[in-house]
């Protein structure tokens, strides 16, 4: 029913919703998202992005993750890849589909999913800018509290 | 031998120096919070280790300063994550 994966490689957002959604007529309805990298970061213009992360642990805390909004939502499916290593503006980072047989749960899983996996999964993000600097991407306290208001909201009030 | 593998990750690496290291763990030391005393007392180096944004896991699961320390254990220090 889950897919995790950490991959250097793109990802196929058609390959996975077909993959997800095979055999499974009971589905009605799947919540996307798909982070990107963008061209600046602040005022400053961005050439790349480099994400480290620790391998074992992030796909056990990704797995995690996915276990927990199983119990949070009726789901019948859900994918989450997440990419390693240099991407460049426009490219994918990371691909997260929950498939339910309503909307309603597709769709909060979805933004539960993302929101706990960047405060929770462990990946690090260095950026790279046009006058050749790098900086390491702080967290953000905005990230913290989208994932701190899970914990508090139950999935009947959604 | 009571040893530990302890990982750095991100800036916390680049400040320490390596990705990793195996330590053998001195007596006494039990939790997170001496392991973390111990090797910031080793030099400048480790000094990152005492910044309390600084978060460490104990075979992959995060772990707090009270968490038990063992041998065999892998230890990682980390920046807040930032993936997504």
């Amino acid at each position: 029913m889950a897919r995790v994966a950490v991959q250097t490689a793109p990802f196929d957002i058609a390959a996975e919703l077909a993959a997800l959604t095979a055999g499974r007529p009971d589905i009605g309805g799947i919540g996307s998202f798909i982070g990107t990298v963008r061209d600046t970061a602040g005022e400053r213009k961005l050439t790349a992005m480099t994400l480290e992360h620790y391998p074992g642990m992030t796909e056990r805390a990704l797995a995690d993750i996915v276990a927990e909004a199983g119990r949070r939502w009726p789901l019948l499916g859900v994918t989450v890849i997440h990419r390693v290593g240099r991407l460049t503006p426009g490219e994918g980072i990371v691909l997260v589909l929950a498939a339910s047989a309503h909307r309603a749960a597709a769709l909060a899983a979805t933004g539960f999913l993302i929101d706990w996996l960047k405060t929770r999964a462990p990946f690090w993000k260095r950026e790279h800018f046009a006058d050749g600097s790098t900086a390491w991407v702080e967290a953000k306290a905005e990230d913290d509290a989208a994932a701190a208001a899970w914990a508090t909201t139950s999935p009947a009030e959604i | 031998m009571t040893k530990l593998r302890i990982l750095y990750f991100a800036w916390l690496r680049e400040r320490v120096g390596r990705a990793e290291e195996i330590l053998a763990l001195p007596a006494g030391i039990t939790t997170v919070a001496a392991l973390r005393q111990h090797l910031n007392a080793r030099g400048p180096a480790y000094a990152a280790l005492a910044e309390p944004t600084v978060r460490v896991a104990i075979n992959q699961a995060m772990a707090g300063p009270m968490t038990a320390v063992g041998p065999g254990d892998e230890v990682a220090f980390f920046p807040p994550v930032t993936g997504g």
